[in-house]
């Protein structure tokens, strides 16, 4: 018999029993649906954060302190106050870090700031004017914090438009005065809009000297993080080491092993964060698999009871002139088809998901979420639901196959 | 050599250890065009008899020679070949595919032929037509009555235009006024086109359009007799 019959007579054996077949082809819609869906988001989420990190030039180098996580589960990094003004000093230093542009040391943390009776819990963000350049940031309306009010520790914020909306509203914040824990500060300027980059949304942050930060508002006298330019890309790799072996000397390390400090590249940090995001893809994926194979098995259970039901109807086909293989063949792609079509609905019911999800997920995070849709994906669907059919379909279909015309004609 | 030849044809089914004998060395043969009725009680061996003669099923032991072919020189796929081709079965129990229109059924055995599929319709057309079912052409079967389902299982053993109609008791399910029009259909195409007709029956009155009656008791023929004589070939039979 030909292919395009045999596939015509497995469609009318699904067609006469619509119900059932709907039904039987659920499971598979469901895994499918959900490995779609996990790998889009997955896909959209590493170009996300990729794209943020990116977005801070690639010859940005980040000193965290503490110890360095040891692999994409080691997520948890553990504080520490290793980075101190000393560090600062010696790493600006020509001598010790030759290939070093500008350094900037940062401390951050969430405060509460107010404004006649309005409160705003803002990220404060104490650094320097650099943070302009790094960043990409220019004050829509007034000026960016200076060198000299760093210098001074002066009662200066530049605050992000979010904060400035939650408390001024329409009216002016220039010159205003809001407080910041105990601490008033002069508003000298406003950020436009920017959304979120790398880990900071700066419309929700206040930023203000370090040094204003370190004293008035966080008591502490460490910093947490050094961000680093180097002089070019070349010069990323001699900066790292040049960066490690001063801070080793500057805290009396000689084992590399009991660093209480590393240095992260934007490569690095690209690299590891992908990681995470596939292997937890992957894991998502795979439970998303079980149900496959949970609904595969319900395939199978159908089938055989359908293959039970029509026994007659087999020997009916093998006495009319059917070879074994026709019967085979037959019920086989009736399994396909049934996983096949499931994989079709799971496959457009995963985009649709995962569009409403992105959708959902800039709306409510306040991220910008690209909607992507990995083409493998539909390839994967389409492949895992046909070979789940034709898993759990060989053994039923072979069942078929096997009765005899005469014992299938007897059947009651 | 006669059409279809048995030779001390015997079955000896065996089920989880249990043997039960169905036939004990069967002999005949019949030529091309006979009609031929295999009359006996319920449980004689008839369906056995017709299941070997329609290739369905291996003697256990005898030889059987159909149309020059014999049954042990074929695997299963050349069988379905020769029952595709050359043979039609009607039974009992209509058979029919549920929610299938009168012409898909038709259709079926062309599904498993060499028939170019630009001919299918063409020929299920006109066997449903020669069944007299040009009206039910679309009906699905659970449409149809007794009588009209068995009239589609005949067209469907018409449909290769085989040498042979197996029916193995095709009245059975019927009353008596719709298992006549199913003999009529029957008589007229041994009659009208020439195909042999091997007919299982315990009822007499369907007997009675064969021009031939082999009776089996307990696995053994007990009688073979002629019942009519036959003039001029196909023209008609004198009773
Ligand atoms: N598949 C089978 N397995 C075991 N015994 C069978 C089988 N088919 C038929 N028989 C037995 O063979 C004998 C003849 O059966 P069958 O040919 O169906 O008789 P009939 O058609 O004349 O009523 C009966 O005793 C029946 O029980
Ligand atoms: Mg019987």
């Amino acid at each position: 018999m030909k292919f395009i019959h045999t596939a015509k007579t497995a469609f009318h054996g699904l067609e006469r029993n619509k119900s059932r077949s709907g039904l039987t082809v659920l499971g598979i819609v469901i895994g499918i649906t959900s490995i779609i869906l996990i790998m889009s988001i997955g896909q959209g989420a590493e170009d996300l954060i990729l794209g943020q990190i990116q977005g801070l030039g690639t010859r940005t180098i980040a000193v965290i302190p503490g110890r360095e996580p040891s692999g994409p589960s080691d997520v948890a990094q553990i504080f520490s106050d290793s980075l101190k003004a000393r560090d600062l000093e010696l790493l600006k230093r020509k001598e010790n870090v030759s290939g070093l542009e500008s350094i900037m040391p940062i401390v951050f943390g969430s405060e509460s700031v107010s404004f006649e009776g309005e409160t705003y819990r803002a990220t404060i963000f104490g650094g320097t004017e650099l943070a302009t350049e790094i960043f990409d940031l220019a004050p829509r309306e007034g000026v960016f914090i200076s060198d000299d009010d760093v210098r001074g520790r002066a009662d200066v914020v530049v605050i992000g438009a979010k904060v400035k909306e939650e408390l001024f509203g329409d009216s002016d914040a220039i010159g205003k005065r809001v407080r910041v824990k105990d601490r008033s500060l002069r508003v000298v300027g406003v950020l436009p809009t920017k959304g979120q980059v790398s880990f900071f949304n700066f419309d929700e942050a206040a930023f203000m000297p370090y040094t204003t930060a370190q004293q008035f508002i966080f008591g502490i006298k460490y910093f947490h993080r050094f961000i680093v330019e180097a002089e070019s890309e070349g010069a990323i790799l001699r900066t790292v080491e040049d960066l490690k072996v001063t801070l080793r000397e500057s805290h009396g390390i000689t084992d590399p092993d009991k660093d209480d400090f590393f240095v992260q590249t934007q490569a690095d940090l690209a690299s590891r964060l992908s990681t995470i995001t596939s292997v937890l893809t992957l894991f998502l994926a795979s439970v998303a698999a079980i149900s496959l194979v949970v609904g595969g098995i319900g395939i199978m259970n159908i089938m055989l009871v359908s293959v039970t039901e029509r026994t007659r109807e087999i020997g009916l086909r093998k006495a009319v002139g059917a070879y074994r293989k026709d019967i085979l063949y037959q019920f086989l792609l009736e399994a396909v088809l049934l996983t096949g079509t499931g994989g079709i609905i799971g496959i457009g019911l995963g985009a649709a998901l995962s569009f409403l999800a992105g959708l959902a997920i800039s709306q409510f995070v306040g991220v910008e979420w690209k909607f992507s849709f990995p083409v493998s994906a539909v390839f994967l669907g389409l492949g895992v639901s046909g070979f789940v059919g034709l898993i759990f379909g060989i053994y039923p279909a072979r069942k078929a196959a096997e009765k005899s015309p005469i014992e299938a004609l007897r059947y009651e | 050599m006669a059409f279809i030849e048995a030779k001390n044809l015997e079955k000896v089914y065996e089920t989880e250890g249990v043997r039960t004998p169905a036939l004990h060395g069967v002999s005949f043969s019949i030529e091309k065009g006979e009609f031929v009725a295999v009359m006996g009680a319920s449980g004689s061996g008839k369906s056995t008899l017709l299941h070997i003669l329609g290739f369905l099923d291996r003697p256990s032991g005898g030889e059987y020679v159909f149309n020059g072919k014999r049954f042990s020189d074929y695997n299963d796929d050349e069988l379905a070949d020769i029952r595709n081709r050359e043979m039609g079965f009607v039974f009992q129990s209509f058979n029919l595919l549920p929610r299938t229109s009168v012409l898909e059924n038709v259709m079926l055995p062309l599904l498993y032929s060499k028939v170019k599929d630009g001919e299918w319709e063409a020929r299920a057309r006109a066997a449903v037509e020669a069944v007299g079912l040009e009206h039910r052409m679309n009906h699905v079967s659970s449409q149809l009555s007794g009588g009209e389902k068995q009239r589609v299982a005949i067209a469907r053993a018409l449909v290769m235009n085989p040498k042979v109609i197996f029916a193995d008791e095709p009245t059975g399910n019927l009353d008596s006024k719709s298992g006549g029009v199913i003999m009529e259909i029957l008589d007229d195409l041994n009659r009208t086109r020439g195909h042999t007709i091997i007919l299982i029956t315990h009822e007499t009155y369907t007997a009675s359009y064969a021009e031939r009656i082999i009776r089996l008791h307990d696995g053994i023929i007990a009688e073979d007799r002629k019942v009519k004589e036959r003039v001029n070939g196909k023209e008609g039979f004198v009773k």
